[in-house]
């Protein structure tokens, strides 16, 4: 396995990270109702969007990488 | 005498040796880290209330005792140190070597961030007495996190040799050197995957 494929594998986790760690925030920001778990809710899940994005234009510039 | 396989893969295993090398030591790591792991969440079971009593406070949850701020800005530093690691590579694979020491350098830049930010928040629980021995989760916390701060300060040194004096085999065998930063890489995607899975279960759960 390639550092392209151990890469595309960390992306992924860090997107499931990013979204998680979202939902907790906006779950908090729902019973606690501060201001800071609605922003960091938000700008979470953004990354996680951010993320997958950058991961889709990192196969496509290493195309040409071997999996292996 | 010449060692084979240092450049190209063997033809039974389809791999060169240094990655075949550095596959087992993460096979070693996940056991050793999958075992404090499972140590944490057997110790979690049998807790009364986690994190529970911390000199004579009770705390409800693990983001009462640690700054979740903190925690988040180390991941994002590490993700985007992994991102760099991985452009070194590329860099490397298209023969560009200067942008390979730009980019490399940016990632034991991050890492060294990582572990001053991780300094503060140490030095900060102790200014407040909060030590291993006063409690399961501290002593969980410092463990799990500690061993994996060494690890990013190995991956630092590892880094800063191909960085520095270690660059040197880019003009003698640059294959060579590339698989070298590619192993470097392997690593160093396995100590951030780590702490992926340590700062929603430290200081979140």
């Amino acid at each position: 396995m390639s550092l392209k494929t151990v890469h595309i594998i960390f992306i992924t986790a860090s997107v499931l990270l990013a979204v998680g760690f979202g939902l907790w925030a906006l779950n908090h920001y729902a019973t606690a109702g501060s201001i800071g778990y609605l922003l960091t809710g938000i700008l979470s899940v953004v990354s996680g969007v951010v993320l997958v994005v950058y991961g889709k234009r990192f196969l496509q510039k290493l195309s040409h990488i071997s999996y292996l | 005498m010449e060692i084979p396989y240092t450049t190209t893969a063997r033809p039974d295993t389809g791999l060169y040796n240094a990655k075949i090398g550095i596959w087992l030591f993460l096979a070693s790591e996940v056991m050793l880290f999958g075992g404090l792991f499972s140590a944490y969440i057997f110790l979690r079971i049998g807790a009364p209330e986690w994190p529970g009593t911390i000199l004579g406070e009770n705390f409800a949850s693990s983001f009462d005792v640690l700054s979740v701020p903190i925690g988040t800005f180390n991941t994002m530093v590490l993700i985007a140190s992994s991102v760099t690691v991985v452009m070194a590579w590329a860099q490397l694979m298209l023969k560009d070597f200067k942008k390979f020491r730009y980019y490399m350098g940016l990632t034991i830049l991050l890492a060294m961030v990582f572990l001053v930010v991780k300094g503060f928040e140490y030095n900060d629980k102790f200014v407040h007495g909060y030590f291993p021995a006063e409690g399961t989760f501290l002593a969980v916390y410092f463990t799990l996190t500690g061993l994996h701060g060494l690890h990013v300060l190995g991956g630092v040194v590892v880094m800063a040799y191909l960085w520095g004096p270690g660059a040197k085999m880019w003009e003698t065998n640059p294959q060579q050197f590339t698989n070298r930063v590619e192993v470097a890489g392997l690593y160093w995607h396995f100590v951030d995957l780590v702490w992926i899975f340590l700062f929603p279960t430290i200081y979140l759960l």
